[in-house]
């Protein structure tokens, strides 16, 4: 067994004519001409050098599609078996690169431009102008010390769902019903989240909370004041996805060898000395996982963030996503915004690559 | 070692200390339970109140409010409208339609692609140029970390020139490219977890490797397969982002049409309670009746 798994070891033995090589060759070749060509033809087009073209550039998809196609089958004609093996991760990488890389490299494009949709020159290079711009916009950096504190709730929300998942894992009654309520907020849209809770459960005159607030003698306020508003996107963020993590430790919990943990009774642990010992040492795993993921998901706050306080007060809740959701939507200033996400995407990689490295020796599971 | 006996000191104590313990189990779990039910409970209930029973802060049907039609009225859904030409209803059937659609398409397509793959890579060993297998599915699970908002306007220009703005196959392709390094992480774990034997012993009896896969393997990972059809069904039905920006009138998603109804002119409370319960409802069903496969597809990378 390599560090891969088991392997299934096929040994075939495949006599593949040179004329069935060529066909291949030429089937790759040829469509990749095509659709070259066709591209070449369509951007002449839109510069209008030539006079025939397509409205679209959806003709081009379509030999892109050809080419993607045939480079597929090709895999069989030319390669044989070795080809059908191939065919099972060409497919979902081809799709992935297409998508991925070349918008990417397009969005490298556009950040180096002054491209505003309002204005009528398109995009026009501009060097390092938005970066400089980058510098000094307080707001990008607000946004990202917002980032800091919402990756931060994360370990709070940890706490809360691996209190739930052992409450689960408790010896309970109805403890499928119990697992299905605690799974329901996660079922939920944000967007709809953001209005159940945020504008209605948390309106300052007739909002339930607000109203027991009122009784108990408070005045209520949820998005004017900084702190609190910013609270408050945490605490929604963290309803929708405590279950997410509380399912995976839960899991985890389930998995544990529950040998140990009758010895460790036999031996006369406490209870909180066999979670402290032996509980919590061996979900190690499980658990920088959980928040691993959690903390990816968290990079990706938005939703919540437009729909309830739009980034207000101030910005006090940005995040890097909605403010440039903003800048895009109400400003159509996408040069300077696709600049802000693809630093944004460097911050994250080497972030994330960071935290990896500094967690990878809890993910091994001890032996 | 002190003697057990239910009338003895110690055993009484136990007794005592035991009823403490469950009481704080049930209640910590009672709360939780609250805390998730109360807004669902919320948001429906005001679905079928008036705006004097909102203003009142009334909570309980029957007892402090009697229920109205008025809210589901506001999208055509009530028992009075339903034999009626309604055009919000309409409406709100094209947005909800759009969104079944994008969202089943979007996972079949993420879970086809994702097990082919997965399985690729659980079995085969491969070199594209310099990439090995752990290469390959570190390159598919990283695509996890991309924040949606890179992708947005590059898709946004891209859709544009190919006339995919502000249609379903576009926001097809976007959901599929977003849930598909959640369904490999899912799938890969199944495919681990099935005997390279079985395969083997196919092999051996005749068949090819994709006869094997067809015959032998995907009848096994099924429930895995639907696990991960399920979770991306719920990501995709959920998604704002990608449909606010590349969608305006003929594909806008469930989710955008809540959204942009907050945005109007003073709330209106009772058609915006309607609209999110008739929006929350098919995947608080889905989360009922398929509980098991939700929990077996997140539980999936987690453990082993």
């Amino acid at each position: 067994m390599n560090k891969d798994g088991d392997l299934l070891h096929t040994v075939t033995a495949d006599n593949i004519s040179d004329s069935r090589k060529r066909l291949g060759k030429f089937m790759v070749w040829g469509t990749a001409l095509f659709c070259v060509m066709l591209a070449l033809l369509q951007t002449m087009y839109q510069a209008g050098s030539i006079e025939i073209g397509f409205e679209t550039w959806r003709p081009t998809l379509y030999s892109y599609m050809l080419w993607a196609t045939a480079l597929c089958a090709a895999q069989v004609i030319v390669n044989g078996e070795k080809g059908k093996r191939t065919l099972f991760v060409l497919p979902a990488a081809l799709f992935v690169v297409s998508l991925v890389i070349f918008p990417l490299l397009f969005a490298l494009y556009i950040s180096f431009t002054d491209w505003n949709l309002a204005s009528p020159n398109g995009p026009q290079p501009n060097g390092w102008n938005n970066l400089v711009q980058m510098w000094n916009d307080s707001f990008y950096w607000n946004a990202l010390t917002n980032m800091v504190y919402y990756v931060l709730a994360v370990s709070v929300e940890y706490v809360i769902a691996f209190g739930l998942a052992l409450l689960l894992n408790a010896q309970i009654r109805a403890r499928k019903f119990f697992r299905v309520v605690f799974l329901l907020p996660l079922m939920l849209s944000p967007v709809a989240v953001s209005w159940m809770i945020g504008k209605s459960m948390l309106e300052v005159r007739f909002g339930p909370i607000s109203r027991i607030i009122r009784d108990l003698g408070g005045e209520p306020t949820f998005f004017g004041d900084p702190e609190i508003a910013r609270f408050m996107i945490m605490a929604m963020d963290a309803w929708t996805f405590i279950p997410f993590m509380m399912i995976m430790l839960l899991a985890g919990l389930q998995a544990l060898p529950s040998e140990i943990l009758e010895a460790s009774k036999v031996d006369g642990a406490s209870g909180w000395q066999s979670f402290k010992e032996i509980i919590f040492p061996l979900m190690m795993p499980v658990s920088v996982t959980a928040i691993v993921i959690r903390i990816i998901f968290k990079l990706k706050l938005a939703d919540i963030i437009i729909n309830v306080t739009s980034g207000g007060p101030g910005g006090a809740t940005d995040s890097v996503t909605s403010f440039i959701f903003r800048e895009y939507r109400d400003r159509s200033n996408v040069g300077y915004g696709t600049l802000l996400a693809i630093v944004y995407l460097v911050l994250i990689v080497i972030f994330v690559t960071l935290f990896l490295k500094l967690v990878s020796r809890w993910m091994e599971r001890p032996a | 070692m002190s003697m057990i006996f239910r009338d003895h000191e110690v055993g009484i104590r136990n007794q005592s200390k035991w009823w403490v313990s469950r009481t704080a189990i049930y209640s910590a779990l009672s709360i939780w339970a609250l805390v998730c039910l109360f807004p669902i409970f919320w948001t429906i209930t005001t679905s079928f109140k008036l705006a004097p029973d909102v203003m009142k802060g009334n909570l309980i049907p029957w007892w402090d409010f009697t229920p109205r039609w008025k809210g589901w009225e506001s999208i055509g859904l009530s028992p009075r409208l339903l034999g009626e030409v309604s055009t919000v209803r309409e409406e709100f059937f094209k947005r909800f339609w759009n969104s079944t659609v994008v969202s089943i398409s979007a996972s079949l397509l993420a879970v086809i692609l994702g097990s082919l793959a997965a399985y690729g890579l659980s079995r085969f060993s491969y070199r594209f140029g310099f990439m090995k297998n752990s290469d390959i599915s570190f390159f598919f699970l990283s695509q996890m970390i991309l924040p949606p908002v890179v992708l947005a306007l590059p898709f946004l220009v891209l859709y544009k020139s190919l006339g995919l703005l502000d249609s379903r196959v576009g926001l097809i392709l976007l959901y599929t490219l977003m849930v598909l390094p959640i369904v490999i992480w899912i799938m890969r774990d199944q495919f681990q977890g099935i005997p390279i034997e079985l395969e083997e012993a196919a092999l051996v009896d005749g068949l090819g490797i994709w006869g094997a896969f067809m015959q032998i393997v995907m009848p096994i990972a099924l429930p895995g397969m639907v696990a991960a059809f399920i979770l991306s069904l719920v990501l995709c039905w959920n998604e704002y982002f990608f449909a606010a920006l590349l969608t305006s009138t003929n594909a806008t998603t469930l989710p955008v049409m809540v959204a942009s109804q907050t945005g109007s002119q003073g709330i209106n409370w009772w058609s915006m309670a309607a609209l999110s319960s008739a929006a929350i409802l098919p995947l608080v069903i889905v989360a009922i009746a398929l509980e098991k496969y939700i929990i077996k597809g997140m539980a999936a990378g987690a453990v082993k």
